[in-house]
């Protein structure tokens, strides 16, 4: 297996574009990170788009070559992944295996989701059918509210608090303040959080993610090629991707995420390295809840001490282990399907001394972890300056 | 019919376009006495984790609980 790094990043700001369509998001973010990683278009030999549910947003399919064709890359495989939330992280994880298995030299991914050209039910329904539609979806679940089950159970077991959930808000806007690409730039208080109005109790319009418009794209190469693109590559240490049952009621404890135990077992064995050893992450919070237990699966912090970690914030911009500098979901937005490779492309921005206000002073070793659904697919990636 | 333990539970306020009539609903898992979870809606009063509930209704394939 043949060492990979990331030697291209681009992205577009998230946020909500009423005069956007999803493949011009998509050749913005594309034509940006070309440029980033000084490729020509006929140099990609392989294409993955990560993207949920373009079909239902937009009424376009067959999205691969639509937008691959439009950034002047033609002829080479060009391949949609879906996997929910998941969708980038799991496409990202594709071009890995290419490039590590020796297959293509210079591969390239772009995640979109164009989601706000539908009024917000309309986006619940169409979220709603990465759960299982013949079960819980059919008795009216949405997103939110599986994972304010979740919340429930996990206040149940270990004693987590409103607040606890609240600071991991409260956290990812102070973040995402500082991010000029973010989707919701403004700072709240523990006490906006808590008051807001409620989505699926206990969660409230704070600890959800956004609905968002964007678009993100990496290109990766042999780490041996990588200084022929690149004076700043960083390399792919670890990488897995794990799954699990789509619906919630057949897990058999909902408070944890086998998927991401799993990738980030795989992701440390891969990488030699230990949980300890991570300095930084951009974890999947779609609900502040995910954000927690995220850093229990991940082997952060014992199980059931998620909560108090990210309340004493230990996690913070300015914390032991800052997550999510980048605001997060929660803040920077959460165009589903660009999300994974978002979260990669913040990881090289710190690696690099790029992430202006938000700059790490150490960022040698950053873990991505991007979930799909309530936790059927995981993507850990672990990566490290080259 | 079933009956059994709530394993966790919900209130939701913000709905699918098909469900948006029936705000606010609560939903649950339900750990039935036969074994086996379920999703469900509860009928009637609310519910909390480790109340009793027994299935009153089924519509449209979802089973609708009561507290026992």
């Amino acid at each position: 297996m043949r060492a990979v790094a990331v030697i291209g990043i681009g992205k577009t700001p998230f946020g909500a574009f009423a005069d956007r369509d999803l493949r011009s998001l998509a050749v913005e973010a594309g034509e940006k990170c070309l440029r980033n990683g000084h490729v020509e278009p006929a140099q990609v030999e392989s294409f993955y788009l990560g993207n949920f549910a373009g079909p239902s947003f937009v009424g376009q399919n067959h999205l691969a070559p639509y937008v691959s064709t439009a950034l002047g890359i033609t002829g080479v495989p060009s391949t949609r992944i879906e996997a929910a939330c998941a969708s980038s992280g799991s496409a990202f994880f594709h071009a890995w295996s290419e490039v590590a298995a020796g297959i293509y030299d210079i591969v390239m991914v772009v995640g979109v989701e164009k989601m706000t050209s539908q009024p917000t039910a309309r986006v619940s329904q169409i979220l709603a059918e990465a759960g299982d539609c013949s079960g819980e979806m059919k008795a009216g679940s949405t997103f939110a509210s599986l994972f304010a089950m979740i919340a429930r159970r996990h206040m149940h077991d270990f004693g987590t608090q409103r607040e606890h959930l609240a600071a991991v808000a409260v956290k990812n806007h102070a973040a995402g303040a500082l991010n000029p690409d973010a989707h919701m730039r403004k700072t709240i208080t523990l006490e906006q959080a808590l008051k807001a109005k409620p989505i699926a109790e206990p969660l409230t319009l704070y600890d959800c993610s956004l609905i968002s418009d964007g678009a993100a794209a990496v290109i990766l190469a042999p780490l041996d090629r990588a200084r022929e693109f690149t004076d700043k590559p960083v390399r792919v240490l670890g990488i897995a991707q794990a799954s699990d049952y789509v619906a919630l009621d057949q897990k058999d404890d909902i408070t944890t995420f086998p998927a991401v135990r799993r990738a980030g077992e795989k992701a440390y064995a891969m990488a030699g390295l230990k949980p300890g050893d991570i300095q930084f992450a951009e974890l999947h919070d779609c609900f502040t809840i995910a954000e927690i237990i995220a850093t229990e699966d991940l082997g952060f912090v014992k199980r059931g001490q998620g909560g108090p970690y990210a309340f004493e914030g230990c996690t913070s911009l300015h914390g032991a282990r800052p997550i999510n500098t980048s605001g997060g979901l929660k803040s920077k937005g959460h165009p589903v399907g660009a999300t994974g490779v978002a979260q990669v492309c913040d990881l090289v921005l710190q690696m690099r001394g790029q992430a202006g206000e938000r700059q790490l002073k150490r960022a040698e070793l950053g873990l991505a972890e991007n979930l799909g659904g309530s936790g059927a697919t995981c993507v850990v990636t672990v990566l490290g300056a080259a | 019919m079933r009956s059994g333990t709530v394993y966790t539970e919900t209130v939701i306020y913000s709905a699918p376009e098909a469900f948006l009539a029936d705000v606010p609903y609560q939903t649950a898992i339900v750990s039935l006495d036969g074994g086996g979870r379920v999703t469900g809606r509860i009928a009637g009063e609310r519910v909390s984790i480790d109340d009793r509930v027994v299935e009153v209704e089924e519509r449209g394939g979802v089973p609708f609980f009561r507290k026992a």
